[in-house]
């Protein structure tokens, strides 16, 4: 089992319930939709399977593996076993397409041919091989997503998580991502691909988990 | 489920040598990079140099005087001797050797009465009055020069002269140097609360410039700990940054305080020549030079540390 909920609940200071005693499990191979209106609890969920939140109560496995019994100096194993897009891409400006996408095996130690060859494969992936040398600035929407993308999957996790991949994106970039995806999918990887794009989650018929208020109803 | 072990397994496949030698090229990396940042920004890093610098340089400079002062203290010539003064027909020469064997002492000479007598009639022109006695009313002297030069040590070895036979008195002029010594004591005391005083504020000062750091590259940091960084990778270029901070000021302190010997030495020789000393300056020898650099790159890295420990884990993802 990649992932696995085990009634988990997670109360943020204030006292707001941002999950309850959610539920579910993620098989090794399996690809699926998070959906739920913003403040449904899907940047939540994510967050506590790389450990950016801790939940309240319940328990997180991933890769079997109870997150709960991991003290803090055990979370940079687990991020870099899961690969994360984010909405906002979250690149480094300053420095190059090649070295934003390096950065996972940067700081994992690999060795500079290494990390060459990876990147480059993982850059021309994503259809970015000739942009190596650019800075993220001088990159489309589209393009700088996909250097998300190359950056999360570098270092061949075997989770892969997106938070919003194709928010901004216009219907044919979105459809190419999501093929992306699925390549990444179909070589064994766990995705789990948060969206409120119901339309998108339509189209490509896979399994739908549904946030409402924290609680999981499909 | 095959498939998953293999790929999991690749991204675990670095070996312990393969760790170290990555941890030791990160380091060289990132020692490397950061002066290259600070360099390219070299107005403001020289600013920061030079706060270090001259808060390093004025302990130094006052150190250097002191520890020369503290040597003179010993040079003057005749301040630091002891004079043995003989019971008439006693055995000088037995006396001198047993007194030149004694550890403590590093030379002794005799003075017969009649050399006595001799020089103080060359040095003061009296002798005629001295003539007029019916005899030479000087004892014959030993005189004695110490090796150690402390009050403590002098009237230690003040008392055990005196017991000799034939020693009729012990005669040292203490308080001078009991005087000097107090003031060096002061000074050395002055110095080291100046000194600690303004390592506390290199290391304040290393500090703030590093949490500035820290929260310019806030962004940074959140998106290399959510790739899996290591708490130690995140802390390694901030600690590379205090170590140079630390060391460009304690090169410039450096440079200071060779500038000042430079301005200070003809003064001081000349004033010194008026004692009748042959005295130069002594600059920063290499082990003096050594301890510069390292107190200036501890300050740097704790400074760093400081910073990095109260500020670094406050930044996280989220």
């Amino acid at each position: 089992m990649s992932i696995r909920f085990d009634q988990v609940s997670k109360r943020y200071e204030g006292g707001r319930e941002a999950l309850s005693r959610v539920s579910f499990e993620l098989a090794d191979d399996e690809m699926a939709f998070l959906t739920g209106h913003s403040g449904a609890g899907k940047s939540t969920l994510m967050k506590l399977i790389i450990m950016m939140e801790r939940p309240s109560q319940g328990q997180v496995f991933l890769q079997n593996q109870n997150l709960n019994r991991l003290s803090r100096r055990h979370i940079p194993q687990v991020r870099r076993n899961v690969g994360v897009v984010f909405q906002n891409h979250q690149l480094l400006f300053d420095r190059t397409v090649f070295d934003n996408v390096a950065l996972p095996l940067t700081v994992a130690g690999y060795q500079p041919r290494e990390i060459g060859r990876r990147v480059r494969a993982a850059l021309s992936k994503v259809g970015l091989g000739d942009k190596e040398t650019r800075f993220p600035v001088a990159l489309s929407g589209g393009e700088q997503q996909r250097v998300g993308i190359a950056r999360a999957v570098v270092n061949k996790p075997p989770v892969l998580l997106a938070d919003e991949p194709t928010g901004n994106l216009d219907p044919d970039l979105s459809a190419e991502i999501m093929n992306l995806f699925q390549q990444f999918n179909q070589v064994g990887v766990t995705v789990l691909i948060a969206t409120h794009d119901l339309e998108l989650v339509r189209r490509m018929g896979l399994r739908q988990l549904t946030l409402a208020n924290g609680q999981l109803t499909g | 489920m095959v498939k998953q072990q293999t790929k999991g397994a690749s991204t675990h496949s670095l070996g312990v040598t393969d760790k170290v030698r990555s941890v030791g090229a990160h380091h060289r990396e990132t020692c490397i990079k950061t002066l290259r940042d600070l360099l390219a920004s070299w107005a403001t890093s020289l600013m920061t140099w030079l706060v270090i610098g001259i808060a390093l340089a004025l302990p130094a400079i006052l150190y250097l005087l002191l520890s020369n002062a503290t040597s003179l203290g010993g040079g003057f010539d005749g301040s630091a001797r002891i004079n043995l003064y003989l019971e008439s027909g006693s055995e000088a020469q037995a006396l001198l050797a047993e007194i030149r064997a004694l550890d403590e002492v590093e030379t002794a000479k005799y003075i017969s009465a009649d050399e006595a007598l001799k020089s103080f009639e060359a040095e003061t022109g009296f002798g005629n009055i001295l003539l007029s006695l019916p005899r030479n009313p000087l004892p014959d002297v030993i005189e004695a020069k110490p090796v150690e030069l402390s009050p403590a040590a002098l009237r230690l070895l003040t008392t055990r002269l005196s017991s000799f036979t034939g020693v009729e008195r012990v005669a040292i002029d203490l308080e001078w140097i009991e005087r000097l010594f107090a003031l060096l004591a002061l000074g050395e005391r002055f110095v080291t609360t100046l000194a600690l005083f303004l390592s506390l504020g290199v290391v304040l000062a290393i500090g703030n410039t590093i949490r500035l750091a820290i929260e310019n590259r806030r962004s940074e940091i959140e998106i290399i700990k959510l790739v899996g960084a290591t708490d130690a990778f995140v802390r390694r270029p901030f600690l590379y940054l205090g170590f140079w901070y630390g060391f460009g000021g304690a090169l410039v302190a450096w440079l200071m305080v060779q500038a000042s010997l430079i301005v200070l030495s003809g003064p001081i020789e000349q004033l010194l020549d008026s004692y009748q000393n042959q005295f130069s300056l002594n600059g920063l020898d290499i082990i003096t030079t050594f301890a510069l650099f390292g107190v200036g790159i501890g300050l740097g890295v704790s400074g760093a540390a400081i910073a990095v420990s109260r500020h670094l884990h406050t930044i996280e993802p989220g």
